[in-house]
């Protein structure tokens, strides 16, 4: 076992991007996940791994700085929360479009606009249905515990890296901000230039003379050539969710009801599952880790299982529509949720299950 | 006396007739030809090529890189 | 006399060539309009690549703009960056790649409107890159609206009847500007429509390369070039105008440079 550390959740993003030997994070402050900054700088990452550090003028600006390093091959990444996630959109547009692989952390809070720096769940279309313009995804992972804000960091980039497209951590401003250990892995070392070039052939790590020039763009003018390259990235998208989901279940196995959350709701779920089997109502929990791919086989499964589901929620219900299109009127699907930054309580959410589903 | 004397060689397909390169010529060595390239334009040309020194300014000027310039010293 | 024996033949001869075309513009024809500078500045900069022998280490970021395709005709290594966004993209691939050559080709419309923080910042910062920014006073790619820098009283398709200061506000010296930042280390105004302004133009852009090399800071080159489409006018016509509107406003020369090392 390694190292144990006690540590918020945007600090462990931090360090675990330190060990994985991250060559660079870009980012701007905002409540609540401006540890994440702070924690780099006075880590001073130039000094532990050579990782560069810089704080930009704006979101906008630092993911286009993510930008240009993505294209060089550099592993490198951004964080942000909610409206700032917005500011990024157009950034990540050009990203997806460029196919170019990165790591970006949304440490969501309330909306729209100002909204609360409470913690939400509200990203969830931004996240999972494309956010900017044209037709494209990111692949998003939904920690729910500061272990995994650590862990993602590898998985996330190992997702980018192999698919070439940006990946989302979604957490959210609980997650950021609550203290649990932490399990820490062993430093690895960053990839030099030439492992760069062999690796990567794509980036732009300066024309040599045994190969033609590489561009980055994310523009074709050419209608045919703009549509296979669309249908290239939707048949990406077809293999990350064939090949990709990831999901945990609590007590399904016999479960009449399910409850699908994740994050922090998935945490008062597993606590809304124990009250709910004290009460004899044989309920589960499906806890989706990617928001996209979204475990949509897995929910068409168990709808021939259980007799309803309720998504609960941080929103005023986004990936209930997810979960009614998995399982396509099969099953009885409602929504429950909060707003404005408040976390549900184990109890509401019983009571608005049997309110729901069992009647009473 | 050691003379210099030039000419240019215009590619005429790729040139625009942008006739920039006409003022650019301390000698009034070029003209835009009567005759069109293949996308219509009346392209570059030397007029007067004895007065051509080579001195590379209407290569300098061209938007389109499609001029080169050939200069030679010549001994009387 | 020798010289009246003399053939065009004679004269046009390999060991006799004194000017032809860089090797590092692949063979792509410009889509520019005829009588455009962009192409000489695309070819100026490729020669000084050329001449540093860098294209190794050579990494362009063209902008949104009628440039927007200049990696179709620039051979080395280039990104395509959002709209005024290539000083943010030239930051990224600078910090996490030092030894490269990095620069940004942007014309006013994407340095100056919606790119002036990332323009402003990367300058003040003090990022060792080359900003090379192509201001004819006008949106050529949409179709000749207005600029920043467009001139008081100027026509584009957005100010038919004239720039007008009170409404529009003034057109920006946003090289002025950014020479008062200490992160930048050269900031030069040029011109590329005569022969010795594109004589100066190559050494400008040799000098950024220079004190990039020399980790200087950033170094800024406004070319204040033609649009004959956007300003209705013949090329030769376009940069009598230049000459007689837009070098009194945007006069051309030095603003700041450093000390020999």
């Amino acid at each position: 076992m390694g190292e144990l550390k006690l540590m918020k959740g945007n600090e462990a993003i931090a360090e675990a991007a330190i060990r994985e030997g991250a060559d660079g994070y870009f980012g701007y402050p905002i409540t609540p996940q401006s540890e994440v900054i702070e924690y780099f700088a006075a880590q001073q990452p130039e000094e532990r791994t050579g990782m560069v550090l810089l704080q930009a003028e704006s979101e906008i600006a630092a993911i286009n700085m993510i930008y240009g390093a993505a294209g060089a091959g550099k592993k490198v990444m951004t964080s942000s929360s909610s409206p700032g996630i917005s500011l990024k959109q157009e950034g990540l547009t050009y990203i997806a479009g460029a196919e170019l692989p990165c790591l970006i952390l949304n440490v969501v809070r309330g909306g729209p606009g100002l909204g609360t720096i409470q913690p939400s769940q509200s990203d969830y279309f931004q996240a999972v249905k494309g956010g900017g313009h044209g037709d494209y995804h990111l692949i998003v992972l939904a920690p729910s515990s500061v272990q995994e804000m650590y862990d993602f960091v590898e998985t996330g980039f190992d997702l980018a890296f192999k698919y070439r497209n940006p990946t989302m951590i979604l957490s959210d401003g609980a997650i950021g901000q609550m203290m649990e250990k932490v399990e820490i892995g062993e430093q690895k070392p960053r990839m030099t230039e030439q492992e760069i070039r062999e690796k990567y052939p794509w980036a732009t790590t300066g024309k040599t003379k045994d190969r033609e020039r590489n561009v980055i763009t994310s523009l074709e003018l050419d209608s045919s050539k703009m549509e296979k390259f669309n249908r290239k990235l939707i048949d990406k998208y077809r293999e990350i969710e064939e090949k990709e989901v990831r999901y945990e279940e609590i007590q399904v196995e016999d479960a009449e009801y399910l409850l699908i959350a994740y994050g922090t709701t998935s945490r008062i779920c597993e606590k809304v599952v124990q009250l709910a089997r004290e009460e004899g109502i044989k309920l589960g929990l499906l806890r989706p880790i990617t928001l996209f791919p979204f475990p949509k086989k897995r929910l068409d499964e168990l709808s021939g299982q259980v007799k309803g589901m309720l998504s609960v929620e941080m929103s005023a219900g986004q990936m209930v529509e997810d979960v009614r299109l998995a399982v396509n009127g099969k099953v009885q699907v409602e929504y429950y949720g909060r707003m404005g930054g408040i976390i549900p309580s184990a109890e509401e959410i019983v009571d608005a299950l049997k309110q729901k589903f069992i009647g009473g | 006396m050691a003379k210099v004397t030039g000419r240019i060689v215009v590619d005429t397909e790729r040139c625009k007739g942008c006739a920039v390169c006409v003022p650019s010529c301390p000698f009034d060595v070029i003209a835009l030809a009567d005759e069109v390239n293949s996308k219509g334009f009346h392209y570059a040309y030397m007029k007067n090529p004895e007065a051509c020194t080579g001195c590379t300014n209407c290569a300098l000027v061209c938007p389109d890189a499609v001029i080169k310039v050939f200069r030679k010293k010549v001994t009387a | 006399m020798a010289e009246q024996q003399i053939t065009s033949e004679d004269i046009i001869q390999e060991e006799n060539l004194v000017f032809d075309r860089t090797s590092l513009l692949t063979d792509n024809v410009f889509h520019y309009c005829p009588g455009c500078g962009h192409g000489v500045v695309h070819r100026v900069l490729m020669e000084i690549i050329e001449e540093l022998d860098v294209q190794d280490k050579a990494i362009g970021i063209a902008p949104v703009g009628c440039s927007v395709l200049a990696y179709n005709y620039m051979d080395i290594d280039m990104q395509e960056a959002a709209h005024g966004r290539a000083p943010a993209l030239a930051t990224g691939i600078k910090r996490t790649m030092p030894d490269k050559y990095v620069f940004t080709y942007q014309g006013d419309g994407d340095l100056a409107a919606i790119g002036t923080a990332e323009t402003i910042h990367a300058c003040n910062r003090g990022e060792n890159i080359a900003i090379i920014f192509i201001n004819n006073g006008i949106y050529g790619m949409t179709g000749g609206q207005m600029a920043p820098t467009t001139l008081e009283k100027m026509k584009s398709s957005t100010t038919p009847y004239g720039r007008n200061i009170q409404q529009m506000g003034n057109p920006l010296k946003i090289t002025e500007l950014v020479a008062q930042l200490p992160g930048t280390c050269y900031v030069t105004r040029q011109v590329v429509h005569t022969p010795a302004g594109v004589r100066k133009t190559k050494r400008a852009i040799r000098n950024a390369f220079k004190y990039q090399q020399e980790e200087r800071g950033l170094s800024f080159i406004e070319v204040v070039s033609n649009c004959n489409s956007g300003w209705k006018m013949s090329p030769n016509q376009a940069n009598k105008w230049l000459e007689e509107n837009m070098l009194p406003y945007y006069p051309t020369g030095d603003l700041k440079k450093p000390e020999d090392k």
